[in-house]
């Protein structure tokens, strides 16, 4: 899957959460807990929801990893099928 | 016969206007079934009856705004007959069956100046001869899409008075976005929701803090035990499984609450009143600003996976305006976890007529001396505001001593 293709799901599953975001205000090298307000359940479900869509399993002890979009984005890379 | 009236739904509510009847004249409910959906200025609520029965007359139509403890409908028991039903309405028919709704909570010489007031209450209000079931009222319930229903709770648009575009008539979320744009500028638009609720949290902290003579408590809690048996914990399941810490910490609540049943309930015409279960009031705070805090019910016989799956049911619904009126009327004390983005302790305002509210902060790495060592150690501050004409704050010391002890054995919770 492309970058920009992952980044567009990320992306709409992390409005589905908080709808007030928009892509262009973001920035995908910061760390995204810094802009955006999520809340430990939120954050779930924020992972719940790339876990459904795209069928991977996201380990807890990989959390850390997932700091900005960039880094979650290239982590999904890592994960699916090329 | 029962009457089925609009139960209160927390200290800061009076009133409510219907949305929709989610049952029709001749359907049987029991315990716990949804019959309505009511909106407040919070939320719109799915209010629940208390009683088995067969819905046999709706008096309250959609649209229209009642005070709590108006009669909405009217229920027959088991095995009452329509001709019983009828002689009982008839004995009541000498009131208007206006007035006798709003008489309930308003004093006698009220009700006849208040009727004119009570918006249109045609059929139902007039004293006419009793027929059958009156099938001149929602009959024939309108097909409403739970999306559209939800965006008409949020516009104020009334389904009721809508035609709908959809499959059989069904009215769709664009129906009810085309009315809300062109209807009056009082409808519940998501700012006013937002006004209304800042009003209802002000009038009720304004009232706490006028009536309640809180004391403060707080104690630091390691949860390094926590911690690791949670991560255990998880990395066994699906991500669909996993249980947060603030289920744990509402666990743990829960468990400490059962020694200390005095600070569990209700203060109310001077005098505590114990309640027999634990209903958490969760605060959950909302995306636009603002917050509500409705029970997460029985904590104490729940295991910890259901107080999860409880917890993430509520906050979705109380983000969607789609709580049950249980969950308003419910909360016997309140829990307020201000998440790990938050700050490390809070002095909570109590929720009346509740007598306790207890505070999370951020669970933060901080330095810990355990055996004359020193360790860096997940720490959270755990805060207690209680009621001093309740409760003293030896009692709450120990409170907070016993949910200390509750989270360093999280597998025994």
């Amino acid at each position: 899957m492309q970058t920009t293709e992952l980044r567009n799901i990320v992306f709409t599953i992390l409005k589905s959460i908080a709808p007030e975001i928009e892509p262009a205000e973001l920035d995908a090298a910061a760390p995204l807990r810094d802009q955006i307000d999520l809340d430990s359940m939120d954050y779930l479900n924020f992972i719940v929801g790339m876990h459904e869509k795209l069928k991977v399993e996201i380990p807890e002890s990989d959390y850390q990893k997932l700091v900005s979009l960039d880094d979650i984005v290239s982590y999904l890379r890592e994960k699916l099928p090329a | 016969m029962i009457e089925f009236k609009l139960p209160s739904l927390g200290a800061d509510m009076d009133q409510g206007k219907l949305v929709e009847w989610t049952v029709k004249p001749g359907d049987h409910v029991t315990k716990g079934s949804v019959v309505a959906v009511v909106d407040t200025s919070k939320s719109a609520i799915d209010v629940e009856i208390w009683h088995d029965g067969t819905v046999w007359e709706l008096l309250t139509q959609p649209g229209e705004t009642v005070p709590v403890g108006a009669v909405m409908a009217l229920l027959l028991e088991a095995g009452e007959t329509q001709e019983q039903a009828l002689a009982w309405k008839r004995d009541h028919a000498a009131v208007p069956v206006a007035a006798y709704a709003t008489a309930a909570v308003l004093p006698p010489a009220a009700t006849v100046t208040s009727a004119p007031s009570t918006p249109a209450h045609d059929s139902p209000a007039a004293p006419a001869p009793p027929t059958l079931v009156s099938p001149a009222a929602p009959a024939a319930r309108t097909r409403v899409s739970p999306a559209a229903r939800k965006r008409a709770a949020e516009l104020g648009v009334d389904l009721a008075a809508l035609a709908g575009s959809g499959p059989e008539g069904a009215i769709t979320i664009e129906d009810v976005e085309k009315t809300g744009k062109a209807g009056s500028a009082a409808a519940t638009t998501p700012l006013n929701r937002m006004t209304e609720i800042r009003k209802t949290i002000g009038a009720a902290m304004t009232r706490s803090k006028r009536e309640i003579p809180h004391y403060y408590l707080a104690t630091d809690i390691p949860l390094a035990r926590a911690t690791e048996w949670l991560a255990a914990r998880n990395t066994q399941c699906s991500v669909t499984e996993r249980v947060l810490m603030a289920a744990v910490l509402l666990k743990a609540v829960a468990h400490a609450l059962k020694r200390h049943a005095a600070l569990n309930g209700f203060y109310r015409d001077g005098r505590f009143e114990p309640a027999n279960a634990v209903h958490i009031g969760v605060a959950i705070s909302l995306r636009q600003g603002g917050l509500i805090a409705p029970a997460l019910h029985d904590c104490d016989s729940k295991s910890l996976d259901e107080l999860m799956r409880g917890l993430a049911d509520l906050v979705r619904r109380a983000r969607a305006f789609t709580l049950r009126s249980s969950e308003l009327s419910d909360p016997t004390i309140t829990v307020t976890n201000l998440g790990d983005g938050g700050a490390d302790l809070v002095h909570g305002v109590i929720y009346p007529p509740q007598v306790a509210i207890i505070g999370f902060g951020g669970v933060r790495e901080r330095s810990w001396v355990e055996e004359g060592a020193v360790r860096a150690m997940p720490v959270v501050t755990a805060s207690l505001a209680a009621d001093h004409r309740v409760t003293d704050g030896h009692l709450g010391a120990l409170f907070l001593a016993d949910l200390s002890r509750s989270l360093q054995a999280p597998d025994k919770l």
